[in-house]
């Protein structure tokens, strides 16, 4: 597991507690989990804005970006690379 | 008048060919949904000996099989009840024995859920399984829907004063209360509300909210009784997701709540082109903080806002023409047309202008009473001018100004509103308490710009008990609706009593409002 994935997967568990009980698969949606809702998702962008220095745009705000452990791990991973910054 | 089914085939009839619903990338034209509704009807007589009256619960997300099974349910003189698909197992199994379900719709995604509570319900005849490839534990939706063809409609299902629908909400007492709606209610409450929005049949109507929800239901309600276009989405999510969306299916009509509203007036970037045929917004719930009205307008400039109130016991009471919207931002209007609202105080007698007391609604979308629930019934439901007619007492606290405009103050009872939706303090503290090492626990709404109220559990831990407060988020997400959950969480050694030894929730609830404890009767 990347560390990207680890500090994803702490972080989601911590703040978005309905997935403390449910073992997370990685291309699992969290959106019909019921894990992820209108409100988390705006703080869950603001989150990994500010761990992994990156700028999320709005238009990114969509579910191939944002919905899933494997979605997050990709995008938060393109992201950083845009920019030169390390894994 | 008529049965609000009648509406679907009038519409079929009208134009056949026209969109009824967008739903999943899917376009359903209205001859092809009446026709659904009847084979639904059929089905339920075939598969499940349903009778008139019989009430078949939908649990299952905003999708096209829904609509089929609220209207294929009147058509078979049936009641229906939608209810959210994040009730859990416990709740779900409540609901269905306190209305006796003869019938269950679920879908795959819910049936570890629907299951579970279906075992403990006597009444149910057949679970209908949406989406499922096997027949385990139900019918797969497919197979219900393929009637043998000597099997018919009934005849003759009833009259427009049949009950039609229940709708569940949150009561005080911890239990849910089925809202009883016959037709007449609801072909009353549509015609009133599509008149003043001017509603015709060239709209179309973009919905996230839950078909549960009497606000997401109506838009369903009335696009059919217009004959207008509904699209039909179940999250609000990903607002780039829809937003887009208004544009491409040429949007008119886009219904809120303060929550919608606040995301989207943070977006950063908004696509002009995504609010250019939008001619109406609304909202209900609560109302818009005055920036987010004026931002609203910046970003739908074709649109005209309605700011309006209603309660699910007579589905929408007020509303503010948008004309006064600039000077009178903080108000909810006036009665919806053909309907009374004014002001109590605890001995009913109406009150002056400017008084604080309790609304009282008058008209025909007023509820027929909660189902086998005489005394909340009796509590809402007080004579009325003639004998006989019933009003509703609302247990909300309003002002009426002298010009006839109406203020929110607050609610009687302390039933919490977050994210547009009712919470009942008692059952969340049900809940709390089930937690091993809770030993006192109550619910307050603490004041939050997009939440409406942001829900916090003040909590006693029993001696030598230790919990975190990710444990007990965890806790009620696995035994409530997420809008019922609290995010925060806050450890106390004691809570404020009465004499005689009742938490004072009130006081509670003023301390996270920042104001003084309101006088507490013993």
């Amino acid at each position: 597991m990347s560390s990207i994935e680890q500090t994803l997967r702490r972080h989601i568990r911590q703040s978005l507690p309905g997935a403390a009980e449910i073992p997370l698969a990685d291309e699992q949606s969290l959106i019909d989990s019921g894990i992820l809702d209108s409100i988390g998702v705006l703080s869950l962008v603001t989150w990994l804005e500010k761990e992994f220095e990156i700028f999320v745009e709005d238009h990114e705000v969509i579910p191939e970006n944002i919905d899933g452990i494997g979605a997050l791990v990709r995008f938060v991973e393109a992201k950083r690379a845009e920019l030169g910054l390390g894994r | 008048m008529i049965r609000f089914e009648a509406f679907l085939r009038r519409a079929a009839a009208r134009d056949p060919d026209h969109v009824a619903l967008v739903c999943r990338d899917a376009r359903t034209g209205y001859a092809q949904l009446d026709a659904a509704a009847d084979d639904f009807a059929v089905a339920l007589g075939q598969h499940a000996e349903f009778r008139n009256g019989d009430r078949c619960v939908l649990f299952a997300e905003n999708r096209l099989e829904t609509a089929v099974g609220i209207f294929g349910t009147l058509r078979a003189g049936g009641v229906f009840s939608v209810l959210n698909p994040g009730t859990k197992a416990d709740k779900l199994a409540w609901v269905l024995n306190d209305c006796e379900a003869s019938v269950l719709v679920t879908q795959a995604s819910l049936l570890t859920v629907a299951l579970a509570a279906a075992a403990r319900v006597p009444s149910l005849r057949c679970v209908v399984v949406i989406d499922a490839t096997d027949s385990v534990g139900g019918m797969r939706w497919q197979d219900f829907m393929q009637g043998t063809p000597d099997c018919r409609l009934p005849a003759a299902v009833g009259i427009d004063s049949d009950l039609a629908m229940l709708v569940y909400t949150s009561g005080s007492t911890g239990q849910p209360k089925g809202v009883m709606m016959t037709h007449r209610n609801m072909v009353f409450a549509a015609t009133s509300i599509t008149s003043y929005l001017e509603m015709r049949s060239e709209d179309v109507v973009l919905s996230v909210l839950p078909l549960s929800f009497d606000y997401g239901l109506y838009q369903l309600l009335m696009c059919v009784m217009l004959g207008a276009t509904l699209v039909l989405e179940k999250s609000f999510a990903f607002p780039q997701k829809i937003l887009p969306m208004l544009a491409s299916e040429k949007v008119s009509v886009f219904p809120l709540v303060p929550t919608m509203a606040a995301l989207m007036v943070q977006l950063r970037s908004f696509d002009a082109r995504w609010s250019a045929s939008v001619r109406t917004l609304t909202n209900t719930a609560a109302a818009l903080p005055p920036a987010h009205i004026l931002k609203l307008q910046e970003r739908f400039p074709a649109a005209r806002l309605f700011s309006m109130y209603g309660m699910t016991e007579s589905k929408r009471c007020t509303w503010l023409p948008p004309e006064y919207l600039p000077t009178r931002p903080g108000s909810v209007g006036m009665a919806i047309p053909g309907t009374e609202v004014w002001v109590v105080d605890e001995a009913g007698e109406r009150l002056p202008a400017n008084r604080i007391g309790e609304l009282v609604v008058r008209g025909g979308h007023v509820m027929q009473g909660y189902w086998r629930n005489e005394e909340a019934t009796a509590k809402a439901l007080r004579p009325g001018r003639y004998a006989w007619e019933k009003v509703l007492h609302t247990g909300d606290l309003f002002r009426i100004d002298e010009d006839g405009f109406c203020w929110f103050i607050g609610r009687k009872d302390d039933i919490l509103k977050s994210r547009g939706e009712k919470v009942s303090p008692k059952e969340v503290e049900n809940v709390l308490y089930a937690l091993e090492g809770v030993a006192e626990a109550a619910l307050v709404g603490v004041p939050d710009e997009i939440q409406g109220q942001a829900l916090k559990a003040i909590i006693v831990l029993a001696d030598g008990v230790r919990l975190e407060a990710d444990a007990v988020i965890a806790h009620c997400m696995a035994r409530l609706e997420d809008f019922m959950v609290p995010r925060l969480v806050e450890f106390r050694d004691a809570l404020p009593k009465t004499s005689s030894g009742k938490i004072r929730r009130a006081a509670l609830q003023a301390e996270a409002e920042g104001r003084n404890a309101p006088e507490e009767r013993e």
